[in-house]
C-alpha cells in the first residue's frame, strides 16, 4: 500500500499517540485532499469516452438520455436515481449507462458488464463516465425521483433492505450505519438512514480514493459493502442495488452536489 | 510526450496560490503485478517552478508521494498574466514541462 | 433450526412484545425480500446462496427491530447458548496468536481464499490493547478486560462463549457469532480468550 496513509500509520505506531490526535490528523488530511484532486483526471478521460464511437453500431453515448433529454448532462446526475418510462424501471447512473451502451451502441450486456469495476492501472468505463457525468452536476441540489409509484416502491424496498439482517455475520447496512458517533477502525460511519448524516455522503459520491488511486462508484460501494458483510455478490445494475441506491440518495437529498469526491 | 499538468492559480492580496495536478504513476517499486513480479520503481524525482523565467521553487520528491500527485504552494510578487512554468524530471530521465499564465 | 422451536420463539414474541415504535418489517416481507435477494445476488468464492435466507434468530431480531421483549430475548439467548461447543479443560490459548486474530479482518468474504486462516475482526469494533490506536467504537472498549475479571474457569467460559456466540448473552447483539458461523476455530477462540484474559496480554498491561 502507499504513501501518505502509510506514513501516517507509521507515526501512530512509533509513538503511543491517543486516538484523539489520530482523528485530528485524519481530519486535517481529509481537508487537504479535497483541495484539487486526481478525480479531475477521471472526469477529463470520461468526457473523451462519452464522445467515443463504440460497439457494433459505432456510435458514441452522446444521445444517451439520463433523464433530462438525450445528451443533456448538466444536472442529470443530481436527479438520479429515477424512474424511466422507456425501461419502466428505476435506474441509477450506471444502470442507465448500461442501458445506453446496449440500446444506442448495440453492445451486449455480457460485453458491457465484463469489467464494471477497474483498478489503479486501468479504470473501468463506468468509473470514467460516472466521474464525467457527476461532475456536470456540480452545484445542483441532489433530487432523485420520489413521486412515481415505482420510485416509492423502490425507496420502500431499499429501506427494508437497509435494515435486513442476514448472512453468516447477521449484518444489515444498519449494523454499521445505524448509530451516531460510531466508527469502524478509524473510519467514521455516517448514519445513512438519517438525512443530516446522509446528505454530505450523497453530495460526494462517486469519489476518488487516494489510498489505492482508484475512482469508486455507487454500484461498487454497494457491492463492496455486501462483500464485507459476508454476503454473496449483488448483480450489477439490479433492482436490489437500485433500490438501495435510491433509498440512500433520497435520505440524503437536498444538498448541492459538490462534484466527485476525494476520500481516504 | 507526458500528459500535461493541470495548473490552477488564484491571485490574492498577499500571495498567489498555485495548485498543480501532475500525471504520473509514482510507483514505489514495492508493488507486485498480478503475476507476482515487482513493478519497477518509477517516480518524479525533481520539480521546479519558474516565474517569468526565474526559478522560484525547486523540490526533491520521493517515491512516497501518491500517484498523480497534487502540489500547492504560494508565490509572492506574482500578478495576473505572469508566465508560470512547472517542470518535473523522473527517475527514468523522463521530463515534463507545462507553461501557463497566472489567471 | 427445528420447526417446533421456531414456533415457540415466535409465540413468545407475539405473546409478550408490544409493537415496536418503528417497524421495518412485517412477517410477509420476508418471502418477498428473500426472493428478490435470491434473484439479484450470485454466489462467488465461498459466499454461496445459502447465506441469503435469514435464520430464525435473524428473523426474530428483524421483526423486533433488534429490541425484543425481555421474555423473548431470554428464549432466544437460551436457544443460542445451546449452540456453543465448549472445549473441555483449559480455555486459554496463546495471546500472541490471539492478537493476530484480533487484528485480522479476513475470512468468509468472497475474495478470501477458502481454507486460509480467518480473523475475528475484533479491532474493527473494539478497543483492546492500549497500544493500538486504530480501533473501532461499534462495540464497547475491552481495555483491561482480564484485569477486571481474572482468569477463573468461569471467566474463561464467559469469554469463550461471548466470542463463539454473542447472541447467547444479548439476543440481538450487533456482534457476529464467530464460532457458530465457522469464522474462528476452537483453537483460535482459545487464543482470543487468552488475548482478553491473560495478565501478560497487552490488553491487561
Amino acid at each position: 500500500m502507499k504513501r501518505l496513509a502509510v506514513v501516517l500509520a507509521a507515526a501512530f505506531f512509533s509513538l503511543p499517540a491517543p486516538a484523539q490526535d489520530a482523528k485530528k490528523e485524519i481530519e486535517k488530511y481529509q481537508r487537504m485532499i479535497n483541495d484539487s484532486s486526481p478525480a479531475e483526471l477521471f472526469e477529463l478521460e470520461g468526457e473523451s469516452l462519452w464522445k467515443k464511437p463504440q460497439g457494433p453500431r459505432n456510435v458514441s453515448l452522446e444521445r444517451c438520455d439520463l433523464g433530462m433529454g438525450p445528451g443533456v448532462l448538466k444536472g442529470a446526475y443530481a436527479h438520479l436515481p429515477r424512474y424511466f418510462q422507456d425501461t419502466d424501471r428505476v435506474m441509477d447512473l450506471e444502470t442507465r449507462l448500461l442501458h445506453c451502451m446496449m440500446s444506442l451502441q448495440g453492445r451486449s450486456r455480457e460485453e458491457a458488464t465484463r469489467r464494471v469495476f477497474g483498478n489503479e492501472d486501468k479504470p473501468s468505463e463506468m468509473e470514467l463516465l460516472s466521474a464525467y457525468i457527476a461532475g456536470e452536476s456540480r452545484g445542483v441540489p441532489m433530487q432523485p425521483g420520489t413521486k412515481h409509484p415505482k420510485e416509492i416502491a423502490a425507496y420502500e424496498l431499499g429501506r427494508k433492505l437497509f435494515f435486513f439482517r442476514t448472512g453468516p455475520w447477521d449484518f444489515s447496512c444498519a449494523s454499521c450505519h445505524g448509530e451516531e458517533g460510531k466508527r469502524i477502525r478509524m473510519q467514521d460511519l455516517p448514519v445513512l438512514s438519517e438525512p443530516a448524516s446522509a446528505r454530505p455522503v450523497v453530495a460526494t459520491w462517486p469519489a476518488y480514493r487516494v489510498s489505492n488511486s482508484q475512482f469508486k462508484t455507487m454500484q461498487w460501494r454497494i457491492n463492496d459493502c455486501y462483500r464485507q458483510m459476508r454476503m454473496p455478490e449483488p448483480n450489477f445494475a439490479s433492482e436490489l442495488t437500485n433500490a438501495v441506491n435510491l433509498f440512500l440518495t433520497t435520505t440524503g437529498q437536498g444538498e448541492p452536489y459538490r462534484g466527485p469526491g476525494t476520500k481516504r | 510526450m507526458a500528459d500535461p499538468m493541470k495548473i490552477r492559480t488564484t491571485v490574492g492580496a498577499e500571495y498567489t496560490e498555485v495548485r498543480v495536478l501532475m500525471v504520473h504513476p509514482m510507483e514505489t517499486g514495492q508493488r507486485k503485478d498480478s503475476g507476482g513480479n515487482l513493478i519497477p520503481i518509477h517516480f518524479i524525482q525533481e520539480m521546479s517552478v519558474k516565474l517569468n523565467g526565474k526559478t522560484v521553487l525547486e523540490g526533491q520528491i520521493s517515491q512516497a508521494v501518491s500517484r498523480n500527485p497534487v502540489f500547492s504552494f504560494r508565490l509572492k510578487g506574482a500578478k495576473s498574466g505572469d508566465k508560470l512554468e512547472i517542470a518535473w524530471l523522473d527517475n527514468r530521465g523522463e521530463r515534463n514541462r507545462t507553461e501557463t499564465a497566472i489567471a | 433450526m427445528k420447526g417446533a422451536l421456531q414456533l415457540c420463539m415466535f409465540a413468545a414474541l407475539a405473546a409478550c412484545s408490544g409493537l415496536p415504535e418503528k417497524k421495518h418489517f412485517d412477517e410477509k416481507d420476508f418471502g418477498e425480500i428473500e426472493a428478490l435477494m435470491m434473484r439479484d445476488f450470485h454466489p462467488r468464492g465461498s459466499a454461496k446462496m445459502d447465506r441469503i435466507a435469514p435464520d430464525a434468530l435473524q428473523k426474530a431480531c428483524n421483526l423486533a427491530d433488534n429490541a425484543p421483549s425481555p421474555e423473548a430475548a431470554k428464549a432466544l439467548e437460551a436457544q443460542q447458548f445451546s449452540t456453543i461447543k465448549f472445549p473441555s479443560g483449559n480455555l486459554m490459548g496463546d495471546w500472541k496468536n490471539g492478537q493476530k486474530i484480533a487484528q485480522s479482518g479476513r475470512g468468509l468474504q468472497w475474495n478470501d481464499k477458502p481454507g486460509a486462516a480467518g480473523g475475528g475482526g475484533c479491532y474493527n469494533c473494539h478497543q483492546l490493547s492500549p497500544q493500538e490506536a486504530s480501533y473501532g467504537t461499534l462495540g464497547p472498549s475491552l481495555l483491561g478486560f482480564g484485569k477486571q475479571r481474572g482468569t477463573s474457569l468461569e471467566m474463561q467460559r464467559y469469554a469463550y462463549g461471548r466470542v463463539y456466540n454473542a447472541k447467547a448473552y444479548n439476543a440481538c447483539s450487533q456482534m457476529p457469532r464467530l464460532g457458530y458461523s465457522g469464522t474462528l476455530t476452537e483453537q483460535q477462540i482459545k487464543d482470543v480468550v487468552a488475548y482478553l484474559l491473560d495478565p501478560a496480554s497487552p490488553v491487561n498491561r
